[in-house]
């Protein structure tokens, strides 16, 4: 494999809940709870080849965005580091911001990443000007090529986000992305938002634009279809950790970690032929509070191949059969495939 | 739902008569204020043209200078009508110019100590707070006698008692601004922070912030005329319309009320009518208040 491009190297994110003034004259006297953490993301190390796109999938709440929105320079990590072909994404310091303008950021839901009184062309050229990427003068046609590229006509750029649909916002909020030139792309959720009769106009643009200009993608999904038809390498998180990555068409056909494979069978498919699809298997229980995870593995409370072992010791992430996963069954587990 | 945001919002204006007539009024006002020179019959300021034998005229008096003095005269013989122009304009200005001056400062305060959050945030809302609990005529009282007379003096004093609610609601709109998606897209572009805070989150915190200006327009120009009829606002030099009531307030149990009445009567419809303004754009303005 060829130098990553991106590098995620032993990143942790935690969010404290602030305590309230109760709870903090409670803990001056000894008596409180303690602050109380909760780890999003938990020491993830991930690397993204040039060209290479990596999906990102679990449950709601398993820190899949938030992980997205550390690698796009937009969380801090508490530990650990982020880097772009070498160079660190954030400053260090009090105040960490982002140094970079080479990773750009399609967000979930178009009704919110735009800015509601601002014109659609000046929220597309805003960040070009502000970085040279383009002269003022010049502004109105780079935002309209761009416009094109997505498959809108040049004239949107006068026009406010509310006078759009859904699909259309989302084409601008790539063209605002696209225009900053970034080598890698992160897509939080770009079509979950959407229409299903969008999703795949949205995702084809995203397919097309990644061949031609040459992007890498972090593409963060909950949606194993779409993971299946954007992804070359697939990363399985569950409760701030990755269980599994491997390449997709591997991990889709023979799934290791038991998380991967009931995340799989929980999906409804419709059947060919006419014979009768395979039996859902929803996931049995809930994705337990991040504020208190089970000991041990982190799955075991809903895993039906726990044992002792499970519920004492946390599983490391290991390669396996060419791929890596956090199981400590992992190589019986593969033989039953 | 045709046509820009703003013709959108003057149309729904428009149906609301009493709003349409007092956004008149408060125009109407500003006009006369700006053209009080070639407007009245009398330069009240200029000693030259007052004569005590005109002092306390009643209303419709044909003074020596020959022309009707519609409101009456007051103690130095001066045309009322006149007075209360250029009264209404000094009371306007200083209004207005507080109101700005409060808007821009409070709705800084409130916006980057929001945005930086932590410490600064802490402090200075606990200050707008504190500040908050006390009733404005208070503070603009002590600053007034701590100040001294003069334009500058009266003008901090509008300020420092006026820009705490802009510097609350411009917090509290900007807090939730700030994590919205379009921000957090912004700074990941990555654009300063300053560039955020001007050309995102400002703009999306105008409305209750407009609505708050128009309110405290007209709560400044009732403080002013309040320190100025105790004597604490402007000198005599550039008597605003409490200083006028003031001046006749000592013949109003004489007989002679209009010297009193016709500015207090000219401050009322003034103050009133932006309120109604004021009422109407935070109904168009507060999503909440829509049926």
């Amino acid at each position: 494999m060829s130098e990553p491009l991106l590098v995620l190297d032993g990143v942790t994110k935690r969010f404290a809940r602030p305590l309230n003034t109760g709870e903090r004259i409670a803990s001056w006297i000894g008596a409180g709870p303690g602050p109380r953490v909760v780890r999003a993301v938990e020491q993830v190390s991930l690397t993204i080849a040039p060209h290479e796109t990596l999906a990102l999938v679990g449950e709601s709440g398993c820190g899949k965005s938030t992980l997205g929105r550390v690698a796009a320079g937009i969380y801090a990590p508490d530990q650990g580091r982020v880097t772009l072909a070498g160079a660190p994404v954030m400053s260090t310091g009090r105040r960490p911001h982002k140094i970079t303008t080479r990773v750009q950021t399609v967000f979930q839901d178009p009704f919110a990443s735009l800015d509601p009184r601002m014109r659609v062309g000046t929220t597309i050229a805003e960040g070009p000007i502000a970085h040279n990427l383009v002269e003022r003068a010049d502004s109105t046609r780079y935002v309209a090529s761009w416009l094109e590229r997505v498959g809108l006509p040049a004239d949107v750029a006068t026009r406010f986000p509310h006078q759009f649909s859904g699909g259309q916002r989302q084409r601008i909020a790539i063209a605002r992305a696209l225009a900053m030139q970034p080598d890698l792309l992160i897509c939080d959720e770009p079509v979950a938002s959407l229409d299903v009769s969008i999703q795949a106009q949205v995702l084809n643009l995203l397919l097309e634009l990644r061949r031609d200009l040459g992007l890498t993608c972090l593409f963060i999904s909950h949606d194993l279809g779409v993971v299946r038809h954007v992804s070359d390498r697939v990363a399985i998180m569950y409760l701030g950790r990755v269980v599994e990555l491997g390449t997709t068409a591997e991990t889709f056909a023979r799934p290791i970690h038991p998380y991967t494979r009931a995340l799989l069978d929980s999906v409804p498919r419709l059947a060919r032929d006419g014979a009768r699809g395979r039996e859902i298997k929803p996931i049995a229980g809930e994705l337990p509070s991040p504020l208190a995870p089970p000991p041990g593995c982190h799955f075991n409370p809903r895993c039906v191949h726990a044992i002792d072992r499970c519920r004492s010791e946390a599983p490391e992430l290991l390669p396996v059969a060419g791929r890596i996963a956090a199981c400590h069954r992992a190589e019986e587990l593969l033989a039953t495939v | 739902m045709a046509g820009t945001p703003i013709a959108d919002f003057w149309a729904e204006f428009r149906a609301n008569r009493v709003a349409v007539v007092a956004l008149a009024v408060v125009l109407l006002t500003v006009l006369a204020t700006l053209a009080a020179p070639i407007l009245v019959p009398q330069d009240p300021y200029d000693l030259a043209n007052l004569t005590l034998r005109d002092a306390r005229r009643p209303p419709g008096y044909v003074g020596t200078a020959g022309f009707t003095h519609v409101l009456g005269t007051d103690a130095q013989g001066r045309d009322l009508l006149s007075a209360i122009v250029y009264g209404l304009r000094i009371s306007l200005g200083m209004g207005i110019t507080a109101g700005c001056i409060a808007f821009a400062f409070g709705a800084t305060v409130g916006a980057v100590s929001s945005f930086v959050g932590g410490r600064i945030e802490t402090i200075a809302m606990r200050i707008v707070d504190l500040q908050l609990s006390f009733p404005a005529i208070l503070l603009a009282l002590v600053l007034a006698a701590v100040l001294g007379q003069g334009k500058t003096q009266l003008l901090i004093a509008l300020v420092a008692a006026q820009y705490a609610y802009f510097a609350r609601t411009a917090h509290g709109a900007a807090t939730a601004e700030r994590h919205k998606d379009y921000v957090e897209a912004a700074l990941s572009t990555p654009l300063p922070a300053r560039t955020v805070i001007l050309r995102h989150i400002v703009p999306n915190c105008l409305p209750p912030l407009i609505v708050v200006a128009t309110v405290q327009v007209a709560n400044s120009i009732a403080l002013e005329a309040t320190l100025s009829f105790l004597g604490l606002g402007l000198p005599p030099t550039e008597p605003s319309l409490g200083m006028l009531i003031a001046n006749g307030f000592q013949y109003l149990l004489s007989g002679r009320y209009w010297i009193s009445i016709y500015p207090g009567v000219a401050l009322i419809v003034l103050i009133v009518a932006i309120n109604l303004v004021g009422d109407q754009v935070r109904d168009q303005l507060n999503p909440r208040l829509r049926r």
